[in-house]
C-alpha cells in the first residue's frame, strides 16, 4: 500500500516560483505521469516527492504520513533517471544488488532478488555484463532493476527513456507498462512527451508554469480538454485553434474562421448563451474532426488542399482557409495532391470552444 | 534550379567504407530525403554532394556536369546543419547578409537587402531582423540558419537533421513549413533524418540508407506498404509492423513457436521459413476472428488505441478506435486482413512480393 499525498505545495527557487499551489493524490498502484514542457516543474515536484529537493510550503504524505522533512533515504521511495548511473566498474548482477548490499542484506537473500528483478526485466542473461557492453535499452532496464531490488513503496521515474531511439523507446513503454501490471507499485512518471504520457498513464497531471493544469485519464484530457494550453499540449498533429464569431443563419450556428464559414447545429446559440461567453472565443478542432469529402454535401464547404503529409496509415492535410490551414486526418491517400479541391465541415461532436483571454474551456459539448 | 545525380559513389575512411554503390537521381524541383539509423552514411553522401568530402569513386553530377574536381563553392548548394552555427553577436539582418558580402560575389547593396526581404518574409522572421541571435528560439534560430542558406539562391540546399534538436511540437510545425517553404521555392531540397516521420511526411521520394547502402528508393507509401525487406518494413511507420516468423501450409501462415493460423491470399508459395509483416492497422480484433489472445498491453493515443496483443510468446500489435474498451489480460480474438500480409525470406529478410518501382 502506498498512497502519496500533496497538499498545498509551493516552491521558488530564488525569484522564479516553480511550483504553485500543488495538490493531488496518486491513489496505491496507481501510474501517473506529470506532462509539460521543459521548465514547468514537473520534474522538482517529483524531486521534492524524493526527497532530492526541499519544498518552501506544504506537505507531502506517503500513506497519510507527513515525509517532508525525512532524508531521501529514509522516504522508501525510489527514483530512476534519464541518466542510467550505473557503477561502470560493476557487472550487472553486482549493480542490481548493490542497493541491497548496503542495508545488509543476507546473501542468499539478495541473490534471489537479483535473480527475480532481472528475470522480470528480461536482462537475466546479461548478469555477468559490465554496462559499458550494454545497450541504451538495456542500461535503462539495469537501472530501473536497481530501483526495484529494495521493494519501494513507489517508483519515481525522471524522463526514463527520453534518450533512447524513437522504436527502443516503443518497446520499452510497453516493457514498463507490464512491469507496473505485474507489480503494481505506485509510480510516478515525468515526461515532455504527450504520445508517452497518453501511453503509460492512469492519470495524466499537465502542469504549465508551476500549476497543474488539468488532471485526469488519457481519454479526458483527450476529449475534454481543461484550457487551450492542455489543447494544444496533448495530440498530434495539433489540435486546430482559431479566433472564430458565432452568429446566427438558416436555423444554424454559423462560425467564422478568416472569413470562411462552417455550420454547427443551433443549440450551440443556446449553451454560449448559458455559459454567458460573451468575450472572444476561439475555436478547437483536432484534426479527425474535421471531416473531408470529395463531394459537395449539405453542410460541407469547398476548401483547397495544402499540404499532404503521409503518415502511413492515414494523410494529414492542411486545407487553406483564408490565411489559415484547417489540419485534418484523412485516410492514406485521399486527397491526391496539393491544390485539389476537396469538401470539410466540422464534426460538432468534436467541436471545442475556449474563451481566448483565460483560455479556459466553455466545456460546451454538442451531439451530432 | 538543379538536377543531382549520383554515380556509384563508395567512399572509405581507411579500412572502413562508409557508403557503397550509391546511385541516386534527384530530379529538379524534387524533395528528396536520405533515411536510416545513425552509421547509415547518410551524412556522408551529403557531404559528398557538398563538396566536403571526396568521394573514393564514383561521380556527382549536377544538371549535366561532373563537378567531382568542383569546390564547395562552385557547386552553389547550400548546407543546413542541425546545430545552427549563426554568429552569436550579430543581427539576424547581419547574419543572413553574411553570405552575400563575400567580396567574390561583389553584389550591390540594394541587392542584398532585397533578398533578405525575401527570406525574411518567406520565413516569418521579419520582426526578428533587428535582434540578436543569441536571443532567439531554437526554432528562431534554425528559421534563420535556413534563411542564410535561402538569401544564396543556390541550386540545391543540403539539410542535415535541421529539426533533431528541436521540441516535438516544434518539429511538428517546421515540418510542415519546410515543405511548404520548397513548394514556394520550387527548389531542389536533399533532406538527411534518421526519424522516419519527418521522411515519410516530407518526402517526395525517400532513399533508405542501412550501413552504407541503399536498400530502396520510392514515394512515402511505397516504402510503408511495399517494402523491399524487413530492416524497410521495420524502420518506416508507427507502431511498428509486426513481423512474425513461421512457415506457409497451404495457403495459410502458420506462425510458431505457439503456434496460430491465419489465412494468407495471392498465389501460393512453397513450403519453408518465412517471416509474416502485418502493420498494426490490418489486424482486426473481432469475436468472431480465428485467433484467441490475451491483451498484453493498451496504450491509448487518443484517436486510436494500441493494443499488444499475446499468443504464445508472440506479441502482435493492434490499432483499434479508441471506442474499443478492453483491459489487460482481457482474452480476445483477432485476425488480418489477408492481403494486407507481407511475405519475407527468413533467411535473407529479403520481401518475396516486393513490386519494382
Amino acid at each position: 500500500m502506498a498512497e502519496i499525498e500533496l497538499r498545498h505545495i509551493d516552491k521558488h527557487f530564488g525569484p522564479v516560483h516553480v511550483i504553485r499551489d500543488v495538490n493531488l493524490t496518486v491513489k496505491d498502484r496507481e501510474f501517473v505521469v506529470f506532462l509539460g514542457p521543459s521548465g514547468c516543474g514537473k520534474t522538482t515536484t517529483l524531486r521534492a516527492i524524493a526527497g532530492l529537493e526541499e519544498i518552501d510550503t506544504g506537505d507531502i504524505l506517503l500513506d497519510g504520513k507527513p515525509i517532508q522533512h525525512l532524508g531521501a533515504p529514509d522516504r522508501d521511495i525510489a527514483f530512476v533517471f534519464q541518466n542510467y548511473a550505473l557503477y561502470p566498474h560493476f557487472t550487472v548482477y553486482e549493480n542490481l544488488a548493490f542497493p541491497l548490499r548496503a542495508v545488509g542484506t543476507s546473501k542468499s537473500e539478495i541473490d534471489t532478488t537479483v535473480r527475480s528483478v532481472a528475470g522480470s526485466l528480461g536482462i537475466a542473461h546479461l548478469l555477468k555484463v559490465r554496462p559499458s557492453a550494454l545497450s541504451g535499452g538495456d542500461m535503462q532496464r539495469v537501472a530501473i532493476g536497481r530501483a526495484l531490488v529494495r521493494r519501494p513503496k513507489a517508483l519515481l521515474l525522471d524522463e526514463p527513456i527520453g534518450s533512447l531511439d524513437a522504436k527502443l523507446r516503443e518497446t520499452m513503454r510497453v516493457e514498463l507498462k507490464r512491469l507496473h501490471y505485474e507489480n503494481g507499485s505506485t509510480s510516478i512518471y515525468v515526461t515532455h512527451d504527450q504520445v508517452e504520457a497518453m501511453s503509460l498513464a492512469d492519470r495524466i497531471v499537465v502542469m504549465h508554469d508551476g500549476v497543474l493544469q488539468q488532471v485526469g485519464t488519457p481519454t479526458e484530457v483527450y476529449l475534454r480538454p481543461a484550457n487551450l494550453f492542455v489543447a494544444q499540449f496533448i495530440g498530434s498533429p495539433v489540435m486546430n485553434i482559431s479566433a472564430t464569431r458565432v452568429s446566427e443563419a438558416d436555423g444554424k450556428a454559423q462560425i467564422v474562421v478568416d472569413q470562411q464559414q462552417f455550420e454547427l447545429p443551433r443549440e450551440l446559440l443556446a449553451m454560449l448563451e448559458q455559459k454567458k461567453a460573451g468575450g472572444e472565443l476561439s475555436l478547437g478542432v483536432r484534426p479527425e474532426g474535421v471531416l473531408v469529402s470529395h463531394e459537395d454535401k449539405p453542410g460541407y464547404r469547398p476548401l483547397e488542399a495544402h499540404i499532404i503529409q503521409p503518415f502511413g496509415g492515414f494523410d494529414i492535410v492542411d486545407l487553406r482557409v483564408g490565411e489559415q490551414s484547417l489540419r485534418a486526418r484523412t485516410t492514406s491517400g485521399y486527397v491526391g495532391k496539393p491544390g485539389d479541391r476537396v469538401w470539410a465541415r466540422i464534426d460538432p461532436a468534436q467541436a471545442h470552444f475556449f474563451d481566448t483571454r483565460s483560455g479556459a474551456s466553455l466545456d460546451i459539448r454538442l451531439g451530432e | 534550379m538543379a538536377r543531382i545525380r549520383l554515380d556509384h559513389i563508395t567512399k572509405n575512411f581507411g579500412v572502413n567504407t562508409a557508403v557503397k554503390d550509391i546511385d541516386i537521381d534527384v530530379a529538379d524541383g524534387e524533395f528528396f530525403v536520405l533515411l536510416g539509423p545513425t552509421g547509415a552514411g547518410k551524412t556522408t553522401i551529403l557531404r559528398i554532394i557538398a563538396g566536403l568530402e571526396k568521394p573514393t569513386s564514383g561521380h556527382v553530377h549536377i544538371n549535366e556536369h561532373d563537378v567531382n574536381d568542383w569546390g564547395p563553392a562552385e557547386r552553389d548548394v547550400a548546407l543546413v546543419l542541425q546545430q545552427y552555427s549563426l554568429y552569436p553577436r550579430l543581427t539576424v539582418r547581419e547574419n543572413l547578409a553574411f553570405p552575400l558580402r563575400s567580396r567574390v560575389r561583389n553584389m550591390a547593396a540594394a541587392d542584398i537587402e532585397k533578398r533578405i526581404d525575401y527570406a525574411s518574409k518567406t520565413l516569418r522572421i521579419g520582426h526578428l531582423l533587428e535582434r540578436k541571435t543569441d536571443r532567439l528560439s531554437g526554432g528562431e534560430m534554425q528559421r534563420v540558419s535556413i534563411g542564410r542558406a535561402i538569401v544564396r539562391e543556390p541550386q540545391v540546399f543540403l539539410m542535415d537533421e535541421p529539426l533533431s534538436a528541436l521540441d516535438a511540437k516544434l518539429r511538428e510545425s517546421l515540418r510542415t513549413e519546410l515543405k511548404d517553404l520548397q513548394r514556394r521555392l520550387g527548389g531542389t531540397f536533399i533532406f538527411v533524418t534518421h526519424d522516419q516521420v519527418e521522411a515519410m511526411t516530407m518526402g517526395d521520394r525517400i532513399a533508405v540508407l542501412n550501413k552504407g547502402r541503399i536498400v530502396q528508393v520510392g514515394t512515402p507509401q511505397d516504402v510503408y506498404s511495399n517494402p523491399r525487406n524487413t530492416f524497410v518494413a521495420g524502420f518506416v511507420g508507427s507502431p511498428a509492423i509486426n513481423l512474425l516468423s513461421g512457415k506457409v501450409a497451404g495457403n495459410a501462415a502458420v506462425v510458431s513457436p505457439k503456434v496460430f493460423e491465419l489465412p494468407l491470399s495471392g498465389a501460393p508459395t512453397g513450403e519453408g521459413a518465412y517471416t509474416f509483416g502485418i502493420r498494426p492497422e490490418n489486424v482486426v480484433l473481432e469475436s468472431g476472428a480465428p485467433v484467441e489472445a490475451r491483451i498484453h498491453d493498451i496504450e491509448n493515443h487518443g484517436i486510436e488505441k494500441i493494443v499488444t496483443l499475446r499468443v504464445g510468446d508472440n506479441l502482435v500489435r493492434a490499432t483499434v478506435p479508441a471506442r474499443v474498451e478492453v483491459k489487460v489480460e482481457d482474452a480476445v480474438r483477432f485476425g488480418w486482413i489477408a492481403d494486407k500480409v507481407m511475405l519475407f525470406d527468413a533467411a535473407t529478410g529479403i520481401n518475396l512480393r516486393h513490386k519494382a518501382a
